[in-house]
């Protein structure tokens, strides 16, 4: 396949950035997208230029590192997956591929397509976890029965990546899906009870402080997440603040 | 944590945005079922009823209650809606090149701020047309009422040079209302967290039928009305 | 020389007496006392988050952009616990057997039987931290079964087990982050240890977005940075897996023991073609329900490689069901090293399935009939016809496996539920690491490894849903406790210097390296190596290694170094965002690294676990191992040159097990 790629180029934070086109050749469809950007880089090295910066890590869909905002969507064109997962036969021979970073004033953009996600951890920091110490002397794992159907739908709030789709793909940079996501695992589970409230709260404050935008139910984030995390999250999310503001002394 | 978090915080404005905008929804039901006498009331009897009805709902303390709630849910809704696109705005100052909205979300449910303002426009000039008349305008007396009857049908008159106009206007303006109400309407319950597998789709299903039906009966009385009078 | 510091006395006794009897830091001493972290997987974010709670100054750092996404995420599988919950008869002992067993007899016993003794807390810790494991629907948690053992003592979250574990340590990490008990370092790569005095004392850190090199000093280092699989290019490593952490500490004096051991997983999807960047592991609990086979007809192999035949062409009775053959007793749950041996022995004699002949089937279509027809009943139907039963059974097996069929179908784009997955071997893991003591010190004192950084509990072979329990044990529940004994004679010390002439000579030494890089006036891309050296690896010290192939790739990787060093290309500056050199530094360690892989390899003369030296097989084609001669754990010290590496040997005693033939049979 040869393509054309259409690629964000910013030397830092600072500078403006410009799109930059490269025509690519000899791609396989069985390589994956970031293989794809390998080669392209590659070509890039040998000729004595600057590669492309952009993020990747475990290439299998787990990591939450890679993110690339292709063709306009978060993590390209295919659902369910990261950019890592797609591959190029979703791709026709002769396509031009526009390649974006995330855009978020929350996810500055380090260089090229790399971006800062701290703004996630510091959403984590300031509350989601439950105030456990790690001495292993707590009660025996089965002391607690949890019903399965409430553990599965904690763990399928807990499989979020923090890869920040939802971000990228929110008309309004909302973070909405992630945060509800951490909030409802822990509101799911007899474990997460004590600190429901505060940490609700205490997460919405640090999300609001960050500059992400605000929800408008559009569901895109849903659509884009490569986990496929529920908007019925945000809906418990929503529920679970209001409830811990009017029960504040 | 502040206390007033549920003052400012971006959740407190969509819980704002969503309890005006699900009140508003029950406004329009309100004065569907007045307007409705335009058309269902004909003749001399339909002027008296319908006159009535105007004098009872400027002058009857429960209303004007009501009618003071609808003016403030109204202002609320905008002014909320500012602040929450300009801060939205800011969340993303760099835009994409590239980007493919109608993938992932609905035309309606990314515009609700365009389709928000043609409705504002529109309640000014309707505000204007009926509203302001009726409380402050000169308008005619009729057995000892404000003829507003008269003045609607008027209105929507083809001997009215700009009757043509203002019915299309009306059908349009009821067409962003039915846009901004498919998402609006089920936006809402999301916002205050009422979100069930069983019950969700049922609020859906209620959305989208409160979207087309409300605002096609809306636009139906200004046609009803241009066609009788020809 | 090398001192294990095994506690005396009995062997279930060992672990507890020891916590008994070693100093302890009190609390308001702790406050004074800093230590640095390198690695935010499970040893990593553990050992950060129990460090910090219990008083001391930590400074964790990762390369990642959030320590959330350090590789040990990736795991799928589960996690092992002798929590006898399925009652079938589990034990602290059994899983202390089963894991030295599996480990071939090259692991300290002392250790292992921590581990299995601290295995329980771990569950009782997640839990208590709100991971979502499996439930069964009576609310209490499910088990599952693994390679290697013959009770279900496997704790999971259907296919992303490493990932809630991570999730859980990440939150202890970041509630500890947010108290200000540890400073995270984001983006940052450790680039040399700093000793002072015969101790470690600090390390120096890039930036990786700034380029800047940092000083950071520290009463003691802890390195939890994984694995070196990536040494083989080609694995299922993330990308940037690195040993340099482990590399730099090792050629400032910490042995790196067993350094051959590596782990080759049979159940990855095998390689599609010359750009393949990664392989990705199909987890092991496939195997639970899938059976791996291959046509018992070259002819039918041929076919199947032509595209004339499909898998569901070749009839039952020309399967060859290859590991219950050989294995009735364990069939297709046999440990992994013997499951990937007994593969590219298929492939090699030629019945392989794919294009390249590397390739194996893992076939669910019984399992759909098994579940089929354990749901029909359930479901109360009377004669449903076979399609009904399959349709069923794959309802069960999507339930069970759904992610993991998912990612194939992804991957390589076939449908598992139609047609048979194919796999092949892949590199895993690394068994070998940095030597540790019994308190997981190397042989610098101060500089601790746990995790799969250091080479303690696994020996020639882990089992699977081990490594998630290793990391987590070193670092939530025994690092804590170890490293206050070494600590205690620190309380008095005061803050360390970042400036003395130690500091400034590692950072010196940094500089020149990066400078080296950068001013390279070559034109290859560092890839381009990093590729070229995994093939030597993958050929002479993958699967099987021989004599001759070992002192060949020895060769050849010092004429690769060579090459390196004078034509890499490496773009950009020293004083930036710059993932090539970040690479290159890392390519420039694996290097050397796996020089000494080959010369281990070399050295050890028998065949045991993952290692197999073709000259010591018996007669059936197992691993022969020499109990007589290497009952040892190669340490090596560094010299200035890998093949030049001095050996150290600790014998290994083995009081409580008897070593016998390993028999899956």
């Amino acid at each position: 396949m040869d393509l054309t790629l259409k690629v964000w180029r910013q030397n830092g934070p600072q500078d403006a950035g410009r799109m930059e086109t490269y025509p690519v050749s000899g791609v396989s469809p069985d390589m994956s997208f970031l293989e794809m950007m390998d080669m392209m880089n590659d070509q890039i090295i040998r000729n004595g230029g600057d590669p492309v910066a952009f993020d990747h890590d475990c290439r299998e869909g787990i990591c939450g590192m890679c993110s690339m905002f292709i063709n306009g969507e978060a993590h390209g064109p295919n659902r369910g997956t990261t950019t890592c997962q797609l591959h190029m036969r979703s791709f026709k021979d002769g396509d031009t591929i526009t390649i974006e970073p995330w855009r978020a004033s929350a996810f500055p953009v380090v260089k090229d397509l790399a971006v800062d996600r701290s703004s996630f951890d510091r959403v984590i920091q300031s509350g989601g976890y439950i105030s456990v110490n790690t001495s292993g002397e707590t009660l025996d794992a089965n002391a607690i029965p949890v019903p399965k159907g409430q553990a599965d739908d904690a763990f399928s709030a807990a499989t979020c990546i923090g890869c920040g789709a939802c971000v990228a793909t929110c008309k309004n940079a909302s973070a909405m899906l992630f945060v509800s996501a951490k909030v409802s695992q822990f509101a799911l589970l007899p474990q997460g009870q004590p600190e429901r409230a505060t940490r609700v709260q205490r997460m919405v404050e640090q999300m609001d402080k960050e500059g992400f935008g605000n929800c408008t139910n559009t569901g895109a984030c849903a659509v884009e997440c490569p986990k496929g995390i529920d908007l019925s999250n945000i809906a418990r999310m929503n529920r679970d603040y209001l409830s811990a503001s009017a029960k504040e002394e | 944590m502040s206390k007033s978090g549920i003052l400012k915080s971006s959740l407190a404005k969509k819980y704002a945005m969503a309890l005006t905008g699900l009140f508003l929804c029950l406004f329009l039901v309100g004065h569907l079922a007045g307007n409705l006498q335009l058309i269902f009331i004909t003749g001399a009897e339909g002027q008296q009823a319908f006159n009535e009805y105007a004098q009872f709902m400027t002058t009857f303390p429960l209303v004007k209650i009501l009618s003071y709630l609808t003016y403030a849910s109204v202002l609320f809704h905008v002014v909320d809606g500012i602040v929450l696109t300009m801060q939205n705005r800011n969340a993303r100052p760099v835009g994409y090149v590239k980007e493919n909205g109608a993938a992932n979300a609905k035309w309606a449910s990314r515009n609700m701020g365009i389709l928000g303002t043609i409705i504002l426009v529109f309640l000014v000039s309707h505000m204007q047309s009926f509203w302001y008349t009726m409380h402050f305008g000169e308008i005619p007396l009729h057995n000892g009422l404000k003829d507003l009857h008269s003045v609607v049908l008027q209105f929507f008159s083809p001997e009215n040079a700009l009757g043509l106009v203002a019915v299309i206007g009306y059908v349009l303006a009821q067409m962003a209302v039915a846009f901004h109400l498919s998402h609006g309407f089920q936006s809402g319950f999301q916002s205050l967290g009422v979100r069930h597998a069983k019950y969700t789709p049922i609020i859906e299903w209620t959305g989208m039928a409160f979207a087309l039906l409300v605002p096609a009966l809306f636009a139906i009385i200004p046609i009803f009305l241009y066609i009788t009078q020809l | 020389m090398l001192e294990s510091k095994i506690p005396s006395g009995p062997l279930a006794e060992k672990w507890t007496s020891h916590k008994d009897h070693i100093n302890l830091v009190n609390p308001a001493n702790k406050r004074l006392i800093d230590v640095i972290v390198v690695g935010t997987g499970l040893a990593g974010s553990s050992a950060s988050a129990s460090l910090a709670e219990m008083g001391y100054n930590v400074k964790a750092f990762c390369f990642q952009d959030s320590p959330r996404r350090a590789h040990s995420i990736a795991a799928q599988g589960g996690i092992n616990a002798a929590k006898n919950y399925q009652n079938d008869g589990d034990s602290v002992y059994r899983l202390f057997y089963d894991t030295v067993k599996g480990g071939d007899y090259r692991s300290r016993e002392a250790n292992v039987h921590r581990l299995a003794e601290v295995s329980t807390s771990i569950i009782d810790q997640c839990v208590a931290q709100g991971v979502p494991f499996a439930r069964e629907y009576g609310g209490l948690l499910d088990n599952r079964s693994f390679g290697g053992v013959q009770v279900s003592r496997t704790f999971y979250a259907k296919g992303q087990t490493g990932q809630q574990l991570l999730l859980g340590a990440y939150s202890a990490l970041s509630r500890q982050i947010s108290k200000g008990k540890v400073e995270m370092f984001t983006r940052h790569e450790m680039m040399d240890v700093v000793v002072v005095d015969g101790k470690c004392r600090g390390i120096i850190a890039r930036n990786l977005i700034t380029g800047e090199l940092e000083r950071h000093s520290a009463h003691a280092v802890v390195l939890a940075s994984g694995g070196y699989g990536n040494v083989f290019f080609l694995s299922t490593n993330a990308m940037g897996s690195n040993v340099s952490a482990a590399w730099k500490a090792h050629k400032k004096g910490a042995y790196m023991a067993n350094p051959c051991f590596t782990q080759i997983h049979p159940t990855c999807i095998p390689v599609s073609g010359e750009h393949q960047s990664k392989l990705t592991l199909m987890s092991e609990s496939l195997r639970n329900d899938g059976r791996i086979w291959v046509p018992a007809k070259k002819e039918d192999a041929e076919a199947i490689r032509k595209g004339t035949k499909r898998a569901t062409n070749i009839a039952e009775e020309d399967r060859d069901y290859y590991l219950e053959r050989r294995y009735p007793a364990f069939g297709n749950l046999v440990p992994r090293d013997v499951a990937s041996r007994a593969a590219k022995e298929r492939c090699d004699a030629g019945f392989g399935v794919n294009e390249t002949g590397e390739a194996v089937f893992l076939d669910y279509a019984s399992a759909f009939l098994r579940y089929g027809k354990t749901e029909a009943s359930i479901r109360g139907l009377s004669n449903p016809s076979e399609a009904e039963i399959i349709r069923l059974g794959k309802e069960v097996v999507k339930a069970k496996y759904g992610n993991l069929f998912d990612m194939y179908k992804q991957i390589a784009a076939d449908d598992p539920y139609e047609t048979p997955m194919k796999i092949y071997p892949a590199v895993h893991y690394t068994m070998g690491g940095l030597w540790v003591d019994y308190n997981l010190m190397t042989s610098v004192p101060g500089l601790y490894a746990t995790g799969e950084a250091n080479f303690s509990d696994h020996g020639a072979n882990r089992l699977g849903a081990s490594a998630l329990m290793q990391g987590l044990a070193d670092g939530y529940f025994v690092l804590p406790y170890t490293i206050g004994d070494y600590l205690s004679d620190d309380i008095r010390t005061g803050a360390i210097s970042a400036d003395s002439p130690e500091f400034e000579a590692a950072e010196k030494g940094v500089q020149d390296r990066i400078d080296q890089l950068v001013n390279n006036n070559g034109t290859i891309p560092v890839d381009d190596f990093h590729r070229r050296l995994g093939r030597i690896m993958w050929n002479e010290c993958g699967m099987s290694r021989s004599e001759v192939g070992l002192k060949q790739a020895i060769s050849d990787i010092r004429t690769l170094r060579e090459e390196f060093f004078r034509d890499v290309r490496v773009p950009g500056s020293a004083g930036e965002f710059n993932p090539e050199l970040d690479k290159a530094g890392r390519v420039a360690d694996f290097l050397e690294l796996g020089e000494l892989m080959c010369k281990d390899a070399l050295e050890r003369s028998e065949s045991c676990g993952g290692h197999f030296r073709e000259e010591f097989r018996t007669p059936e084609g197992e691993a022969l191992r020499d109990d007589e001669n290497f009952a040892f754990v190669s340490a090596w010290e560094f010299t200035g040159d890998p093949s030049e590496s001095n050996l150290h040997k600790e014998d290994l005693k083995f009081e409580n097990i008897e070593l016998k033939q390993r028999s899956y049979k």
